[in-house]
């Protein structure tokens, strides 16, 4: 449910927005979908603007649905992305996002995904580079209400800082009430690999080839199985090229 | 080709190597040989030019170049392969792709026109039958979730489709089955065995010499070469053991 104040940032979904560039644009209008039972859908989100923007979905999985998001966040301003999904039973929820930014904006990606049927699966990938200066946040909350048992959550959040004035905020979150439950999260901020840079370029790549080919596959993890893959890494390796 | 002239280095302040010398002719394969520590990786990557292994005195000419003076990838243009004792790896990118890459690279930077891909998929497939290496194998991310002898049979296959003039093998036995060590032996000696390329070969056994006979072994210890002889010499080292060999 969207706040009708403004918040501030000890809001905890909050916590790394750009308040300022958020004000004008409050409050959200949320976009509702609902999948119906035993059916499947899919989104992809891509953002390549210059002006602001916040989105909210809120996704309502009825038994045995499906629903795929892919999110591409490459604008050139603040540009948040909150998604909350509602799994019922056996439903399965994927998220797949990338986010690369580069200058000093801020791209965030919020969610929150609740599990309140049994053997739901939710999948979240999210993979974002941050350059000259910029910021990209991550805050993503599973909650796995009492009873819905069989759960199978993962979330996998990695960030790549291309130098060291930009920064990446992640904060996976997981709450249970049941007790047959799998959840994982594995959460990493990082450089690129300097060995493997070097072990490339010791076969001849120039440091921006190696660089570029590090970070397409980094990325790539983002939208693997998604029914426009090709597309969207085609989007995201332009993206990436301005950004080298 | 390759002339080392009281090559000194440090890694992170620590004197590693301390004036060493030597010279490689075309045509000829040298072994490095010499206790844990003695500073023959750091040789290794001191050619390569790897990031932390800093040159403090002497020079480098490889085919009248200066070779400290290039990035690492203009090394490898330059005819000069490194073959990693623990290859990295490198996930999403497929060894196909990279090695197309990695070759391209070097040809335009050689004024030379890029393969195609059918033509780069020709010139791998002939290789990696050379390494008895499945072509799969190829096609999977660089390294990774290989076994040890596979990943140093893959740098082999890397040295055959590159086609260097001038390979400095760093402990390319290590981790290798017999069977491995000799496919290893035999393809070095394919793609390197000729009259206007050179290899420097740094090994702690003897074992791989048997299949590629060294013109000349080297013993290094604490940052120098300390003794020069024969294929006999590492015979001697198996033997005696490196200090009543040096002593």
């Amino acid at each position: 449910m969207t706040l009708a104040v403004l918040p501030t940032r000890r809001d905890e979904a909050f916590r790394y927005a750009d308040i300022a560039a958020l004000a004008p644009l409050w409050p959200v209008a949320v976009e509702a979908i609902a999948v119906a039972a035993g059916d499947s859908r899919a989104l992809s989100i891509v953002c390549t603007g210059t002006a602001p923007l916040v989105r909210e979905l809120a996704v309502t999985l009825a038994a045995g649905a499906a629903f795929d998001l892919r999110i591409l966040n490459a604008a050139a301003a603040y540009t948040r992305i909150v998604v909350r999904a509602e799994l019922g039973t056996g439903a399965t929820f994927t998220l797949g996002a990338a986010q690369l930014c580069t200058g000093a904006h801020t791209l965030e990606v919020v969610t929150e995904v609740l599990h309140t049927g049994r053997d739901a699966t939710s999948r979240q990938v999210v993979r974002s580079v941050a350059g000259s200066g910029a910021t990209v946040n991550y805050l993503g909350k599973v909650k796995v209400a009492r009873g819905a048992d069989g759960t199978d959550g993962s979330q996998s959040v990695r960030a790549m800082l291309l130098d060291r004035q930009s920064s990446a905020n992640a904060k996976p979150e997981l709450e249970i009430f049941a007790d047959d439950v799998k959840c994982a999260h594995g959460c990493a901020v990082g450089e690129l690999d300097a060995p493997g840079l070097f072990y490339m370029a010791a076969r001849g790549l120039p440091p921006e080839v190696a660089k570029r080919l590090m970070l397409q596959a980094f990325v790539a993890e983002a939208f693997a199985g998604a029914q426009d893959e090709e597309a969207l890494l085609a989007q995201a390796l332009d993206a990436l090229e301005a950004m080298l | 080709m390759l002339q080392i002239s009281n090559l000194s280095a440090t890694v992170g302040d620590k004197p590693i190597l301390k004036g060493l010398s030597l010279t490689v002719n075309a045509g000829e394969i040298h072994a490095i040989m010499g206790p844990n520590g003695a500073g023959k990786s750091t040789l290794a990557y001191v050619l390569g030019g790897r990031p932390g292994y800093e040159v403090t005195g002497g020079s480098v000419s490889f085919n009248g170049q200066d070779l400290l003076s290039l990035a690492p990838h203009e090394r490898a243009a330059a005819g000069m392969f490194l073959g990693f004792q623990y290859p990295v790896e490198i996930p999403g990118v497929s060894f196909v792709q990279f090695l197309r890459e990695s070759l391209n690279a070097q040809r335009r930077a050689r004024g030379e026109a890029p393969l195609s891909g059918g033509e780069f998929l020709k010139l791998a497939r002939e290789k990696a039958a050379l390494l008895k290496l499945d072509m799969d194998m190829l096609k999977r991310p660089v390294n990774v979730g290989f076994s040890g002898g596979e990943k140093k049979r893959a740098e082999m296959v890397q040295m055959g489709i590159l086609d260097p003039m001038f390979a400095v093998l760093d402990e390319t036995d290590s981790g290798l089955d017999i069977d491995a060590l000799r496919v290893v032996g035999d393809g070095i000696n394919a793609v390197m065995r000729r009259p206007n390329k050179g290899v420097l070969l740094i090994t702690h056994y003897q074992r791989l010499l048997d299949y590629v006979k060294p013109d000349f072994v080297h013993v290094l210890a604490d940052g120098r070469i300390v003794k020069t002889g024969g294929a006999e010499l590492a015979h001697q080292l198996e033997e005696h053991g490196y200090e009543a060999v040096t002593a």
